[in-house]
């Protein structure tokens, strides 16, 4: 049993007269690659902002490594270890390849503007490490060749990675991906679950998956949780969720008796 | 022809003041979208600075380009200060309100300091002292190359080419354009977006100091309300290049410098004003976005 990295004990978000969701536990484990899923509307993004600072749960808490997340700000959180995709890519539209995924890595650089401005050994070792850290990043994915290509004019597929990499170079201790097989044909799903178990032995990292694609997730998930109408419905193994009354129940309603 | 040349130097020499001022409008809309209407106070308030400390230091004794710079450090300084200032006080509380709140105080914030300035330095205008003497550098025939208009156009040039530098170049500069692009994202990647929205404000005022001492070395005349007008003036620049879009501050400086200067020359110095706001009103029917500014249709 290994010791668990985050835990969201009891989070609510209300907005207005709608509770998105509803004093939700779960917890993840270090190492583990959990699948959070739910049909539309579930509230699954509203967990994932709550987990990342953009929005502070009405009620209840957020751990990380048994630190409490409440109060913190997106970028003290990430600071922290958790970081994230996005359902809709949000690349910096106007930076290049690289520039997307430097801004994520500067964040642990230790030279300021005066040691750029004079150009001075730490700025230039450093920026060094970190260029190379951040070309063998981009590497792993294939995209090193488009380094200095605008994010922008990437082809769809290429952004969700370009995606992936840029949280990756924040060094987080969990990343949450949120739907990162949206949109993508069949052996690019493939590719892309080989990849994410790649990244998960090879950064030592945590995973948390937001995912509509059911073979992705049953097929990668070591333990899921189903969300619907913002209350956990069922949590446990995919072999547990395939066959959960309640959860064929939230996907595909009820049987009529009659 | 001649006379053409000649004006087109003129022309290029308000240009590049205007563009220096046009910058700081552009920098903060392209980093919180909203216009900072207190920046053409900030221009004040530097012009007033290098006039105070000038005189302090009996700088007119020893006019020359050192005089200049140092003067230039100062006004930037007390702009870079007063920016950081009004961001940090009156803006920042109201990050998260409607747009229309921060427009308002803004608009607040450059009244109080219009009237604190009347308050504190007097409703009367004063005489910039002369930081530089003016002459006739080269004599191409007719036209002539003032070392004013040498000097404006190398200061700014070397102040746009800085700013050119820090955002292209360096870590701060990613950030900010980070944040341009998207506040939220570059939050949850680590970036502090509070000390990068407070670091564009500081570089953007002190870019207006800069100009105001350019100002007040060129036309020696200085008052509580300066800003006013030339402020306007850089704020259409800003929208005709398309506010937001840094190069298109600089280029719609220019078109605006050079267009003002040819009104004055071959119309009358009565339609200049009224050409320079003509200007907004055809750019904002035919081309909305600025010359250089995108377009975005808002996704639904």
């Amino acid at each position: 049993m290994s010791a668990v990295l985050l835990e969201a004990r009891n989070i609510t978000m209300q907005f207005g007269g709608l509770k998105a969701v509803d004093s939700l536990q779960f917890q993840v484990k270090k190492g583990q690659l959990a699948g959070l899923i739910g049909p539309n509307g579930a509230g699954k993004t509203t967990v994932f902002n709550m987990l990342t600072g953009v929005y502070q749960p009405t009620h209840g808490e957020v751990f990380l490594d048994g630190q409490s997340l409440s109060g913190l700000r997106p970028y003290e959180i990430s600071h922290l270890g958790i970081t994230r995709t996005f359902q809709n890519i949000r690349l910096f539209k106007g930076l290049n390849v690289l520039e997307n995924v430097l801004i994520a890595a500067h964040q642990h650089v230790q030279y300021g503007l005066l040691d750029t401005l004079l150009q001075t050994k730490r700025f230039k070792s450093s920026e060094q490490s970190l260029r190379s850290k951040v070309i063998d990043l981009l590497h792993i994915f294939n995209l090193e060749k488009k380094a200095l290509e605008p994010a922008s004019s990437l082809p769809y597929g290429e952004q969700r990675k370009l995606e992936i990499v840029r949280a990756l170079a924040t060094d987080p201790k969990i990343i949450l991906l949120d739907e990162p097989a949206a949109g993508m044909n069949h052996s690019e799903t493939h590719q892309l679950m080989e990849t994410i178990a790649k990244i998960r032995s090879q950064f030592n990292l945590t995973v948390l998956l937001i995912e509509h694609d059911m073979k992705l997730v049953m097929g990668i998930c070591e333990n899921i949780a189903v969300l619907d109408h913002g209350v956990k419905i069922e949590e446990g193994a995919p072999s547990v969720i395939q066959n959960s009354a309640k959860v064929i129940e939230a996907y595909l309603g009820v049987e009529d008796e009659a | 022809m001649h006379d053409f040349v000649q004006h087109i130097i003129n022309g290029i020499s308000l240009g590049s003041i205007y563009a220096l001022i046009a910058l700081g409008y552009t920098m903060v809309y392209g980093i919180l979208k909203m216009i900072n209407f207190a920046h053409s106070d900030v221009y004040m308030i530097g012009a007033f600075a290098a006039y105070y400390v000038a005189r302090w230091l009996g700088i007119e004794a020893q006019p020359g380009i050192a005089s200049l710079l140092m003067l230039i450090l100062v006004s930037m300084l007390a702009c870079g200060f007063l920016g950081f200032l009004i961001e940090r006080f009156a803006y920042r509380p109201l990050r998260k309100a409607p747009k229309l709140n921060i427009l308002i105080t803004a608009i607040g914030v450059s009244l109080f300091l219009q009237y604190s300035g009347q308050v504190v330095f007097g409703a009367d205008p004063k005489v910039f002292p002369e930081v530089m003497t003016d002459y006739v550098l080269l004599t191409f025939g007719p036209v002539e190359l003032r070392s004013f208009d040498l000097t404006v156009l190398g200061v700014s040039l070397v102040a746009m080419l800085c700013l050119e530098f820090l955002i292209k170049k360096t870590k701060v500069g990613r950030a900010m354009r980070a944040v341009s692009s998207n506040a939220l994202v570059a939050s949850m990647l680590g970036v502090n977006t509070d000390k990068i929205i407070a670091f564009t404000f500081v570089v953007g005022s002190s870019l207006a100091g800069v100009g105001s001492v350019l100002v007040g070395m060129k036309y020696p005349k200085i008052d509580p309300l300066m800003g006013m007008m030339i402020g306007l003036k850089a704020f259409v620049a800003a929208v005709l290049g398309g506010i937001g879009n840094i190069g298109g501050a600089v280029l719609g400086a220019l078109i605006m410098g050079l267009s003002e200067e040819m009104v004055v020359a071959y119309l009358s110095s009565t339609y200049r004003d009224a050409f320079a706001f003509g200007i907004l009103i055809v750019i904002l029917i035919f081309k909305p976005a600025g010359l250089l500014g995108k377009y975005s249709v808002e996704k639904v």
